[in-house]
């Protein structure tokens, strides 16, 4: 549904999208995750047709970016929640919906239809003749995202739906957000909130001007910093410590009676693992796999980033 | 470029204006008062004329110059307006959400241009009416005829004024882009008036002949000019990539 092939964007000497290569398919959510400055909202803003690219190549929904007459098209396919929500506020949520419908060109039908659908989906019919200026960020954030669906887009473009919500307006936002991959609808979603990436996204890429790394949250756990195996023993040995090392499966580690090996795939290589400890006499108290999480390998990639 | 697009931008700036009632009363305002005071200096200077004849040269002087002063307006007036519908927009973030329509700049300009340019032309011509029945009211015992209408009056309320008033948006819009606060964009947007006021200083010192039908056309047909000039400055002002990146 979306797929970019080194897509690039320079602002004059500044590069802040750097050969940004993903594909996300259809009815899935994808989250593309980053600092602030990391270019995930300029990434959104070319998907959209709204800002140019310098280098590279994207389609959305089959359609090419950067193709003037394909921006249109592109336009009228997607749904946008920008960063900042941009709500009329002084039209009521009902006029700020039918006014985007009529942009689409959406039926009145339709139109009307839909209204009431999303609005009562997030809880908001009751106040769709008031002025938006009497709503909460909560209640704002949901109107957007009525907003972005009031055409029945296939794709939608979230760029930061929960940021600055309390936890019960963010929650409300991402079962929303559930709801609709229910749909079949294709989500990218900008986030910098890792719990959040890791709670409904797919598959994430973590971009910090170029592309950091990419794959589903627990890949991304398990490639950047791999896994361990914590085994508790009664006493750690000599000939213990040797069958360890002599396996040669990853670094080992010992603290008081607890000793720790680096593995790549603890589950198929624990066996091997207490196999050996075993023939060297060792006595197992508690075994436990150990592994990185999202936000470790997020930090790591993106320090490596700074630091390069 | 799709008119019906245009249009829906338009409904809704000027479902907007309805909403805020203190935007509707600082346009429709300045016309009704200045259509108020105008016929009253008329009267006042025909009162103190010393003779008929007095009276009959003061009001071939002021008239002219009274009816030119609406082209003044007609730049004064779009300024609150069309700075409000672009600045506006621009301090309420509405602008990102608006551009990831499925429309064209040009679409949502010239919709911006008729939100602005609509009340704009109603309020100055509201105004002319009533500075028009006023004089005729004031002026008909003096003058032993109705002044208004005639060929001058037409050329200006019917061609000029909107001439003016798109000149005005157009300016207005090249500010707002460069503005981030709604009085700069409105203060600076008034700048355009320069040169109508000029003219019409030279009108009251006879350096300009007002009341001559040829002169207020070549007002007229230079204002065109410089209508044609802006739009293209503003296409290339109002251009998603340029808003987006970098108005401030």
């Amino acid at each position: 549904m979306i797929d970019t092939e080194g897509l690039t964007k320079k602002f004059g000497e500044l590069t802040a999208v750097d050969r940004l290569t993903i594909h996300v398919d259809e009815g899935e959510i994808f989250g593309l995750l980053g600092p602030n400055g990391a270019g995930k909202t300029t990434t959104v803003r070319m998907l959209c047709s709204l800002i140019s690219k310098t280098g590279g190549s994207a389609r959305v929904a089959g359609y090419d970016v950067g193709n003037q007459a394909d921006s249109l098209k592109i336009r009228g396919l997607i749904g946008f929640v920008p960063d900042n929500v941009g709500l009329y506020e002084a039209l009521t949520a009902y006029d700020n919906l039918d006014f985007y419908g009529k942009l689409h060109s959406t039926p009145e039908a339709r139109r009307k239809e839909n209204i009431e659908r999303f609005l009562k989906m997030l809880g908001l019919w009751e106040k769709k003749d008031d002025d938006v200026s009497t709503f909460s960020k909560g209640m704002k954030q949901k109107l957007a995202l009525a907003r972005a669906l009031i055409h029945d887009p296939k794709v939608l473009f979230l760029d930061e739906p929960t940021a600055n919500l309390d936890p019960e307006a963010a929650k409300t936002v991402r079962d929303f957000i559930l709801e609709l991959k229910g749909e079949g609808r294709t989500i990218f979603l900008n986030t910098h909130n890792l719990d959040e990436a890791q709670r409904i996204c797919d598959r994430i890429g973590i971009l910090n001007t170029s592309l950091r790394a990419l794959g589903t949250p627990e890949e991304l756990e398990r490639t950047v910093k791999g896994r361990a195996t914590v085994v508790q023993l009664e006493q750690v040995t000599e000939p213990i410590l040797d069958a360890l090392h002599g396996l040669s499966l990853g670094e080992v580690s010992v603290e008081r009676n607890k000793v720790t090996i680096s593995l790549a795939d603890p589950e198929k290589q624990n066996a091997t693992v207490m196999d050996a400890i075993f023939r060297a006499g060792g006595r197992v108290r508690s075994v436990n796999v150990v592994g990185s999480t999202l936000e470790e390998a997020y930090l790591k990639l993106v320090r490596e980033k700074e630091e390069k | 470029m799709r008119l019906s697009i245009s249009w829906i931008v338009a409904s809704k700036d000027f479902k907007t204006f309805r909403r805020k009632r203190n935007l509707m009363y600082s346009i429709f305002i300045l016309p009704v008062l200045v259509s108020a005071l105008l016929p009253a200096v008329t009267n006042l200077m025909v009162q103190r004329a010393s003779d008929h004849s007095a009276a009959l040269t003061r009001l071939t002087l002021i008239l002219p110059a009274f009816t030119f002063f609406y082209m003044i307006l007609a730049g004064v007036i779009p300024a609150a307006i069309a700075s409000y519908t672009i600045v506006g927009e621009k301090v309420e973030r509405t602008l990102e959400p608006l551009l990831a329509t499925p429309t064209t700049d040009s679409e949502i300009l010239f919709g911006k241009g008729i939100s602005a340019f609509v009340p704009s032309v109603s309020a100055v011509l509201a105004g002319s009416v009533i500075f028009m029945v006023l004089t005729d009211l004031i002026t008909h015992g003096t003058l032993g005829y109705y002044y208004f209408p005639n060929w001058n009056a037409a050329i200006i309320f019917l061609l000029a004024v909107p001439l003016t008033v798109i000149m005005s948006v157009e300016w207005n819009v090249i500010v707002s882009a460069r503005a981030t606060d709604v009085r700069v964009a409105q203060q600076i947007g008034m700048l355009v008036i320069a040169p109508l006021a000029g003219i019409y200083v030279l009108g009251e010192i006879n350096m300009v002949n007002l009341s001559d039908a040829g002169n207020l056309l070549i007002v007229a047909a230079v204002i065109l000019l410089v209508d044609v000039l802006l739009f293209s400055l503003t296409r290339a002002t109002f251009r998603r990539e340029e808003i987006l990146t970098k108005w401030k």
